[in-house]
Order: C-alpha cells, then structure tokens, then sequence
C-alpha cells in the first residue's frame, strides 16, 4: 500500500496544472444554455489541442492513453481549478470507449476524430418512458429496410439531444428473441426529419434533458455496433464506463462544494451549533469515504482490467453525500436559499436526480446483492 | 500509487485468517467469553508468531513492521473475535514507541514485543475506569491529567468491570504513581484509535458474511430470503458500511506510516466511521437473522456486543466527528 504519487504521476499532474494555468477559459459566461454550450463547445477544442480530451483513450485513437491514475489526477486537477466540462462528455465518456472496444475499424475511423474535437456532439438514446430501470423491456422497434434500418418509438432523458448529431440508440430489432437478445445498439443520425427532439423541462425549471420521438428513422448497416442482436453487452460496456468515470470526477465537486459551505456556515456565524457541526462532520467523513473508495476501485481496477460491479456502490454513495450536503446548505440557509435564483436552490433540486440517473439508487443495491454478495436474484 | 496491499502485507493477512480460523473458531470464542478467561494457548502462538512486535521497531526485538501491518491484524482478530490481549498490548506499545523517552522504550518495548511483559492501555480519554487485560500486564498507560502516565502492572489496583463484551476482559486501575510519558500523547493516541477502527471493520465484515450466508440459505415463502429486496438490499448497505470503515481506516494507518500530518483528521473519521459501521452491520445482521440472532446459541451476539463497546471506546463517534468538525474548518 502506497498512496504517494510515483514522480512520473507527479511530473503527470505538473504538466496538467501547467496547462491549466495558461488555458483554463475562466467562469462560464452567463446568457443561458446556448451560450453555456457554445462556450463549453470551445474549451473541448482547446482540450483536444492540448490532447487533453480523450485522456482516457488509447494513442492510436487520438486519446493520450493515460493510466486509471493519470485520468483521476486529471479529473482532480479539473475540478480544483473549477474548470467547466467538455461539451461532448457523452462522446468522451461512452460513445468513443463502445466504439473502441466494439465498432469495426471503419467506424473508429468515421467517429472517434469529431468527437474528441466536439465537431459532433453525441447523446444517448436508452431510457424509454415504460422502461426505465428495466432497460431490456424497451419497445422501440428497428426492422430492415434496404440497406439499413427502419427505427420508431420514444426516447427520454436525452441529455444533449438538441445539440447532438449522433445518437447512441437501442433498440428491438427481434421481437421473437428472449429480451436481452432482441436487442441492437446503433448510432442514429440526428439530423433527419424522422428524428423530433422536444425539450422536458425539470423541477429545476430547465429543460437540460429532452425527449425523442423516431419515426422511422434511418440507420445504414454500417453503423451497427457488435453486431445484430449483441446491443445489450455494447449497453453494458457503456453503463460500467459510465459508473466508473463517475465516482472519482464527482466526489471531487461534492468536495469542493462542501468546503465552500463550511465558509459560509463561519461567515454567518452557525459553526458552534453542535447539530451542524455533527452534520458536517458526517459529510467530511462520507466524502472522503468516496474519495478513498474510488482510489481503491482504480487500483483494482488496473489490477483486474475492467470496471467491476463495484462501481454501483460509488455510484449509490455519491447519490446519498450530494443530496445530504444539498440538504444541509438549505437547512443552513434557511429561505434564502429556497429563492429561485439561488445556486443552492438549483443544486438543492438537482441533486434529487442523483439517485436516480445513470441507474437508480435501488438497481444499485440490486448489483451489488447479487453480483457483489452473490445473493439469489429476485426475478 | 497503489491502494491495494503489497504481497507481504496479503501473506500476513491469509496467514492471520487461516491461523485464527484454526485456533479460534467460535466455538473457542464462546468458551472464553462464557468462562470470562482467554486461552492461555492462543496467546502463546500468537507470541511464537510475533504478531505482538509488529510494528515494535527492531532495536527493540519487534518487526519493524509499520501501522498498516498491526491494522491488517487487528482487522482479522476483530473478524474472528478473538479473545487475547493483543490489542491493549498493541496499543500500550504504541503510547511507548510515540510519546515515551529513549530510555522508556528501552524499558518496556521488549517486552511488549515479546508479549513477556505486556502491557496495556487505558481505553477511555481522562479516565481510566476502564482499561481492558491490565490483570497480568507488566506495564500499564494510563491517564493523568492532560497527559499519561506509565505505571507498574505490580502496583496498580485492578478491579474487574463486566460488560457486556465479555470476550474482553475489562478492569477499573488506579495506580499510586508513575512516569509522565514526555513526548506527544496524541500522536499515539491518534495511532491507538486506528488499531481499534481496524478491530471495528473486521466485526462488521465478520457479521456481513454471517448475514449474507444466512439469507442465502433460509428459505422463507418457498424461497431464499435474501431474493427479497427487503433483505438483499439491507445486506447491501451492510457492505457500503463496512467498504466505507475499511477505506478509512486503512488510509489513516497509511497516514500513520507515511504522511503524519493527516493523522488527526484521518484517524478521527475512521474511528467515528469504523464505530457506526460495526454497530450498524451487526445490528442489521441480527435483523436479518431473525429469532435465531436473537439467540444465545448464535454466535452474532459476541460480535454484536464488542461492536457497541468498541464504538465507545477511545472517544465515541460523536466525540470524533466533533474533532473532525473542528479540523476540518468550523470555527469553533
């Protein structure tokens, strides 16, 4: 056991807060989503440039092939610079690794260039509005059309939708095969009319995510992925990279909110209040536990080679410090912090998403009985 | 970097397993608690393994072994419950090795590594109403004041005190006298509350498994009852529990070998953690469980009862996140 950065990982995060220093684009300018977009839009370019956007994707893919450890320095350095996001985080974090592990070497050559440049933004067609946690019951429907294919049915809680040019889309192309097997994963062209992307506005009041409706939308052969009927292992893949992307980043920016509640909480004079301080102290102990517990999954996880199922109680344990800590800065704050221009009303109210997006509290403890404990399965 | 154990560090804990597993089934267990005596044999093999010296410098016949080494053991002696004064030996030389003179730990630090004169630690801050195996230990470290002092096991009055862990043998001391321990009492008391979160996070493992073989097992309504959500996802928090103690607790004995600066606030949060995860596992076991855990003849209870006492122990969760507060920036 040896927590110290090796020199080369020193010399790693050196390079990156140098970087950091001359390029970071400064606050996200203020005007609404298209100009948040726009702005994030650029700095990916920048990041790309720098060969800073797929740092997690292999040298021959135009990533920079860095180690587990490298990309969480990286996330550490980001988020402690308060470096906004990348644009196309879909495209980095989950279109570009399925179509590594998965598509042809026509495809890595057709898709993988614009999306570390964000030329072309991607998002994620998954969740339906029947079938939400039960991923494998979806109903949209792709059949066979000269060529390609024929897709139609309803997507929803499309992050980027109305930005993205491609959409990573399951779909039933057997609906004779068990549930699991009727499934194909296809990258579908947004840009076609058969293809209506309407926004869904949340309790925050904005409409970051969208819903799709596809209308025989067209999908040429060539942009199957893993072949006919193999879509729900390609989700899979995209799932586990999703949670395991998640739990380092994210511990990071609760982190860092967290410090900046404690000042507020000693500038209004609360800090002798023994039922805060006991709160706080919770949420130091519950966000370092994350923290540590992510540097141990790394571990293993370079050890191992894949993401384990573990990254489920990562996913779970962020959920539970974000909604506790969102939750104290309100009791902290009292109404004021309930107006809705407040960045703690908005934080307060996402933060009710967390439990349930990118797989939801409850699925969670389900991997985790069954494929961590090896408890029997319910179904 | 790398979070994970070094070779060496895996070998002595599957050696530990494996020997405890042998020497110190329940059964044994039980038989010490009932009988509120310790095998005399097991203590000796642990001695003629040198466990006692782990982390007891060479130049004092121990191991030279580091914080990270003495919480593996206490992790797996916690997981198996045993009953042995390693702990409060352990501990006594850590007050030793950390806060005595050149000359004290040329006294005492032999003998502690041996295990032939040793020694124990009070278990609670500014009292010493209770310190656990002071009957029989050449050295005792015990309270006074602000500070601690080292007193003679010989001259000591030692009263027994019964709790309800009674895999544990728990006194009242009070010494006529003794040496003040010159250098930082609370660098090793820092050390001190590690080993015992360690200790904490192999009983919450211990009862997690117990649980999860039980609901894996028990049929109720023509099925397993760990097929219920009810159940499999209690079982689930069972593991974020004691992952979470785990994480913590093995940061803070790193710290404790390589970066001393976090040790306050690393080893406060793996006690306050380490102390809710024990009880909160073990009392979720017994649910799970059911009538049976609620049994004598079930083994869950032993473990259940040394995670509430050692949750009290060297300062409880409150008192620990109360530091952590103050640590981590709240004005006081």
């Amino acid at each position: 056991m040896d927590l110290t950065l090796t020199s080369e990982e020193e010399a790693f995060r050196n390079e990156v807060r140098a970087w950091l220093d001359e390029n970071h684009p400064g606050a996200t300018p203020s005007g609404g989503d298209q100009v948040r977009f726009e702005f994030e839009r650029e700095w990916q370019r920048k990041l790309h440039d720098g060969g800073w956007a797929g740092i997690s994707w292999p040298k021959e893919y135009g990533g920079r092939g860095a180690t587990l450890i490298e990309q969480a320095i990286f996330s550490e350095e980001m988020a402690r610079s308060k470096a906004p996001r990348p644009a196309n985080v879909l495209g980095l974090v989950m279109g570009g690794p399925v179509v590594i592990a998965h598509g042809s070497e026509e495809q890595k050559e057709r898709f993988l260039e614009p999306i570390l440049s964000a030329e072309e933004i991607w998002c994620q067609g998954f969740s339906e509005p029947e079938s939400g946690s039960d991923l494998a019951s979806l109903k949209t429907k792709a059949v066979r059309d000269d060529g390609g294919w024929r897709v139609t049915g309803q997507k929803v809680w499309t992050t980027f939708a109305h930005e993205a040019k491609w959409c990573m889309l399951l779909a039933r192309s057997d609906a004779d095969a068990p549930k699991h097997k009727g499934l194909t994963y296809f990258i579908c062209d947004m840009a076609q009319d058969e293809v209506d992307v309407r926004p869904l506005r949340q309790i925050t009041g904005e409409a970051e995510f969208n819903e799709i409706f596809l209308e025989d939308a067209y999908v040429p052969d060539e942009n199957l992925v893993g072949g006919e009927g193999n879509g729900w292992n390609v989700a899979i893949t995209t799932l586990m990279h999703e949670r395991a992307g998640l739990g380092a980043a994210s511990a990071i920016s609760v982190r860092r909110e967290l410090d900046e509640l404690i000042e507020l909480i000693n500038k209004r004079g609360l800090a002798d209040d023994p039922v805060i301080r006991q709160r706080v102290a919770e949420l130091k102990i519950q966000v370092e536990a994350l923290r540590l517990g992510s540097l141990r999954a790394l571990t293993q996880q370079m050890k191992v080679g894949i993401p384990g199922p573990e990254g489920s109680l990562a996913k779970w344990e962020w959920a539970s410090a974000n909604q506790a800590m969102t939750e104290l800065a309100v009791d902290v704050l009292g109404p004021e912090a309930l107006r809705p221009d407040s960045e703690w009303a908005y934080r307060f109210l996402r933060a009710r998403a967390n439990s349930i997006e990118g797989g939801t509290t409850e699925v969670m403890k389900n991997i985790i009985a069954e494929r961590v404990l090896g408890l029997p399965r319910l179904r | 970097m790398d979070f994970g154990f070094s070779d060496e560090q895996q070998a002595i804990k599957e050696t530990a397993r494996e020997m405890l597993g042998a020497r110190s089934p329940m059964t044994k267990v039980r038989e010490a608690a009932e009988a509120r005596a310790y095998d005399d044999a097991l203590w000796t093999e642990i001695r003629d393994l040198g466990w006692p010296g782990i982390a007891v410098d060479e130049e004092h016949g121990g191991q030279g072994l580091g914080m990270v080494e003495l919480a593996i053991l206490c992790e797996e002696l916690g997981y198996a419950c045993a009953a042995t004064p390693f702990l409060s030996n352990a501990m006594a030389g850590l007050f030793v090795a950390h806060a005595g003179s050149d000359e004290q730990r040329g006294r005492w630090l032999p003998g502690i590594a041996s295990g032939e004169g040793r020694g124990a630690a009070a278990l609670q801050p500014r009292s010493n109403d209770l310190v656990a195996d002071a009957e029989g230990a050449a050295l005792l470290v015990l309270n006074d004041g602000d500070g601690a002092i080292l007193a003679d096991g010989a001259d000591a009055e030692i009263e027994p005190v019964e709790l309800v862990d009674a895999t544990r043998a728990y006194a009242s001391v009070s010494a006529g006298g003794g040496e003040p321990l010159p250098g930082e009492v609370e660098d090793a008391a820092d050390r001190a509350v590690v080993a015992l979160a360690a200790e904490l996070t192999g009983i919450a493992q211990r009862a997690m498994e117990m649980a999860i073989d039980y609901a894996k097992e028990r049929q109720q309504f023509e099925r397993p009852i760990g097929s219920y959500q009810a159940v499999s996802h209690r079982c689930a928090g069972m593991l974020y529990e004691t992952e979470e103690a785990r994480s913590l607790t093995y940061y803070a004995a790193w710290c404790a070998d390589a970066e001393p600066e976090s040790v306050p606030m690393a080893a406060s949060m793996a006690k306050a953690r380490a102390s809710d995860a024990a009880w909160r596992v073990t009392a979720d076991a017994l649910q799970v469980l059911g009538g049976i855990g609620f049994t004598w003849e079930h083994d869950l209870h032993f473990l259940l009862k040394r995670a509430k006492v050692g949750a009290e122990l060297l300062g409880d969760p409150r008192m620990h996140r109360e530091r952590v507060a103050t640590l981590a920036g709240l004005s006081a």
